[in-house]
């Protein structure tokens, strides 16, 4: 199908953009519109008039700023799957995106498009609640407000942007070198939507106790959901036995839509995958440390 | 208010038009300069018989307006080959038996162009992951890896990888 009838205008600045937000809140940014294309394709959305953020070159950069990574919106997936320097700092996110789609969605597809959208079965919106991201929301009117991943995300495709808001930086703690990371998800077929996924970050002391550990669950319920039980692991010493039983726990307190016993079958899999690769991956780091 | 003027070149000629601001790239190709060997089956970036590489990168036609792709160069699968002449990949397609009613083909042509072109070295599973979303319900997908890792095996010489 084709979309309804709608007004096109390029925007030239985010100053721009937020002028336009602020004057107009019914109209629509576009980034790369991998998701708004295909709804309103579908007709599931008809917007009257569309604001074309794409051309933005301000907000398709990347820093390196110390201690974190600081990515703009419209960095798209593929961009952020090969970045050396993501891939280095944090190589969560990048194996995150290149979870998303395929090539051709993740060659237009951004990150701050993607945040925006907040499907419950997205990659980045998981990443970012697991890697204790700040997502920088700006608008005409209002000062520069940072807002934490984990509040960014408030329901069904809903979030805590008002309609004059524009995400426009996203600030992400760089992962520590003895910090293992796991990112896993069910689908029927590569690049399909998740089913469910989990992505987790531990970090383990050298003898082998938790020293922070942080997880995420997406696809089972209508946000990404921090997994508070793994915080009991910190101070103890994990056994295979250990993340199987935190990711039983996770799964229990869970309440999915439809097909409930299996959502928290899904959830309990990946979770406990997630745990395990990410605490392999710290065991690894400490290891190669002992090496050199 | 909804037509836009975009400036665009597409496989080296450069086109003026306006356009109306809902066409996809795809009907833009299609309708209004006439190049049809891009096809669109789903519309909503499913298939991936619409790619086309827009900057040398590829992307979903029906999931980019025309109006997006102003100020840009896109090559489509018109664009591939040589004046009449077929590009290696697309002979390789064609040895393989890579396609059997063709109307996926642009769309893994595309996919495979752009892998080929960014890639040194491709094994069976790089081929499957980058083509994973390219839909096609004739060949099981076989002649297609077959034809595209030969492509990638016999120009090794030139990037000085022994061939096999």
């Amino acid at each position: 199908m084709k979309p309804a009838p709608f007004a096109y205008v390029r925007a030239t600045s985010v100053a721009d953009t937020l002028a336009v937000l602020d004057s107009d809140p019914q109209v629509k940014l576009l980034a790369g519109g991998q998701s708004l294309l295909a709804v309103m394709n579908l007709r599931l959305a008809r917007p009257s008039r569309i604001l074309d953020i794409g051309q933005l070159r301000e907000l398709d950069r990347v820093f390196d700023d110390d201690d974190s990574i600081l990515i703009g919106a419209l960095r798209t997936h593929r961009r952020v799957e090969t970045d050396p320097l993501i891939r280095a700092r944090v190589p969560l996110l990048a194996e995150a995106a290149r979870h998303i789609g395929h090539v051709a969605i993740r060659n237009r597809g951004t990150l701050g498009g993607s945040l925006a959208h907040a499907d419950p079965a997205g990659e980045l919106p998981a990443a970012m609640v697991a890697l204790g991201a700040t997502l920088y929301v700006e608008s005409h009117t209002r000062a520069r407000r940072e807002i934490a991943a984990e509040d960014f995300f408030t329901s069904l495709f809903t979030t805590a942007l008002e309609p004059s808001d524009m995400l426009t930086w996203i600030r992400v703690p760089a992962s520590h070198p003895t910090t293992g990371w796991g990112f896993t998800e069910v689908a029927r077929r590569h690049g399909d939507f998740a089913l469910a996924g989990a992505a987790a970050q531990i970090t383990l002391a050298a003898d082998g106790v938790v020293t922070r550990a942080r997880a995420v669950l997406f696809g089972v319920a209508d946000r990404p959901v921090l997994v508070t039980a793994v915080e009991q692991t910190v101070g103890n010493r994990p056994d295979p036995s250990t993340w199987r039983q935190v990711a039983r726990e996770a799964a229990a307190a869970l309440e999915p839509a439809d097909e409930p016993e299996y959502q928290r079958h899904l959830a309990v899999t990946s979770l406990t995958r997630a745990f395990t690769q990410a605490a392999d991956r710290s065991r690894a780091a400490h290891h190669r440390g002992t090496q050199s | 208010m909804n037509d836009v003027r975009i400036d665009i070149e597409v496989n080296g000629i450069r086109y003026e038009r306006t356009v109306d601001a809902r066409t996809s790239l795809a009907d833009f190709l299609r309708e209004q300069i006439g190049l049809t060997g891009t096809h669109l089956g789903c519309e909503h970036g499913v298939c991936g018989a619409c790619t086309v590489l827009v900057d040398g990168r590829s992307v979903r036609s029906c999931l980019s307006l025309a109006a997006q792709a102003g100020g840009t160069t896109v090559r489509t699968v018109e664009g591939l080959g040589d004046g009449d002449g077929l590009s290696p990949l697309q002979q390789a397609m064609s040895r393989h038996h890579g396609l059997q009613c063709g109307f996926c083909t642009p769309g893994f042509v595309v996919a495979a162009t752009e892998l080929l072109e960014n890639s040194a070295e491709l094994d069976d599973h790089d081929v499957r992951e980058a083509l994973s979303g390219n839909v096609c319900r004739c060949t099981g997908y076989h002649g297609i890896v077959a034809a595209v890792l030969e492509v990638a095996r016999e120009r090794q010489p030139a990037t000085g990888k022994a061939a096999e």
